[in-house]
């Protein structure tokens, strides 16, 4: 518990947490290792999760009947995977599996929330990262979607 | 300039080797029949003239410390450039150069290096990294991210795979769509950035590529606390007279091939993402 207190008050998604949230936080978290090939979660499971990646690499991936599983994008050491813990219905939209072996801290999301909802300090705070995280990836999806790479005249 | 002729008068080069780096992107090395000095410095440009169909300006992606030849990696998009690929070997084209501004590589002594380029805008960086590389011991950390579309238009493949050997250089790579055979990073090249090591109050940053990958970069630079003013962006524009005369490259109140293509970021950053210009 100590240990992973440590490992969350190193993590740039807790900087400047206070002592009282970590510890409340810590409460929710696990160390959980994935091996090559194994999924973290699929599309459309409950959602009860998140992870802080510690090592590895993982794919965030969607399926399509006609171009199967496609990588949206690639998520490494010290990057967040997951933010439909916290939003309803609590739903992954995507699959996520690991391309090497992975190590993570994984943050129970049911326990997270009731402690938000009883903290709503707390609850803020968290909805302000992951909302960081989000815009983040919303940037990064419409800058894969431009293609900006193309050959232009 | 290492012509002792006037700047717009073309000098004969001859084509030694041909390169194909992707399907549409190729290496060209040029030698000088009078065995002309090129030296250059890491950035600045040359105009490639195929006589009867114009003329255009490329970046150098040689070594600069090497100066017995030219090397200019293209992508073959335009009419020039298209005709450049059909050519083959001892096919003589014109060369007028070089031209521009140059990367900051010898005022970077000391510093962390990050080189962050997006597609074909690694060959304008590949002078910079070279320089940075033959003279490692004068420079801190060295990092380069690069983004590429595909697996398939990764330039430099067998360089890259020398790069990341080194314990001296830290190289990620990342695509924007993987196909089932790619094991590495997939996004874009502005994730990368949260990867590397580097520190940012100490980093010079050297970018290039489309545009709006240098824009959103350069925010997530300054964002990890890179300087502003340490921060340098290679820009393109249709260039003609390479001197500043023709107008053609006017971007604002800078002409490009003169005051450019290397441009600190501050300098050019009121401009950077304005539709009219």
């Amino acid at each position: 518990m100590e240990t992973l207190k440590i490992i969350l008050a190193e993590h740039p998604f807790f900087k400047d947490f206070e002592a009282k949230h970590l510890d409340l936080i810590a409460g929710c978290a696990s160390n959980v290792k994935f091996n090559p090939e194994k999924f973290l979660f699929r599309e459309g499971e409950e959602a009860n999760k998140f992870y802080l990646i510690r090592s590895g690499k993982v794919a965030v991936e969607m399926y399509g009947t006609e171009r199967g599983s496609i990588t949206i994008q690639t998520i490494g050491r010290g990057e967040i995977l997951g933010w439909s813990w916290l939003i309803p219905p609590y739903l992954w939209h995507f699959d996520a599996h690991a391309i090497e072996l992975t190590r993570a801290i994984a943050l129970d999301g049911k326990c997270l929330r009731k402690k938000c909802e009883k903290d709503s300090t707390l609850g803020y705070k968290l909805m302000k990262r992951i909302a960081y995280i989000m815009e983040n990836r919303l940037q990064a999806t419409r800058l894969q979607l431009l293609d900006m790479y193309a050959a232009t005249e | 300039m290492f012509l002792s002729s006037p700047s717009m008068i073309p000098q004969l080069f001859s084509i030694q080797n041909i390169k194909n780096e992707t399907r549409d992107t190729f290496t060209l090395e040029l030698v000088s029949p009078d065995k002309l000095n090129i030296s250059f410095h890491a950035g600045q440009f040359m105009m490639l003239y195929v006589f009867g169909i114009g003329e255009v300006p490329i970046s150098i992606s040689g070594n600069p410390t090497k100066t017995t030849k030219l090397l200019h990696t293209i992508r073959a998009v335009g009419t020039v450039t298209k005709q450049l690929k059909t050519m083959k070997r001892g096919d003589v084209i014109g060369v007028r150069g070089p031209f521009g501004s140059h990367w900051p590589v010898d005022e970077s002594q000391g510093k962390d290096i990050l080189i962050v380029a997006g597609g074909i805008g690694l060959a304008p960086l590949r002078p910079a990294l070279l320089y940075i590389l033959a003279y490692r011991q004068r420079y801190r950390k060295v990092t380069l991210l690069y983004g590429t579309r595909t697996a398939d238009d990764l330039l430099f493949l067998s360089e890259i795979e020398q790069w990341r050997a080194r314990l001296d250089l830290d190289v990620y790579i990342t695509v924007d769509r993987s196909s089932k055979e790619w094991r590495g990073n997939v996004g874009v090249v502005t994730t990368l950035i949260s990867k590397a090591t580097f520190e940012p109050s100490k980093t010079v940053a050297m970018i290039c590529g489309p545009e709006i990958m240098m824009r959103f970069v350069s925010v997530e630079l300054q964002r990890c606390g890179v300087l502003v003013e340490n921060i340098f962006v290679s820009l393109e524009r249709n260039m003609k007279c390479a001197i500043g005369l023709c107008g053609h490259c006017q971007y604002g109140n800078i002409f490009v091939c003169k005051d450019g293509p290397v441009f600190a970021f501050p300098k050019i950053q009121h401009l950077f993402g304005k539709r009219e210009l």
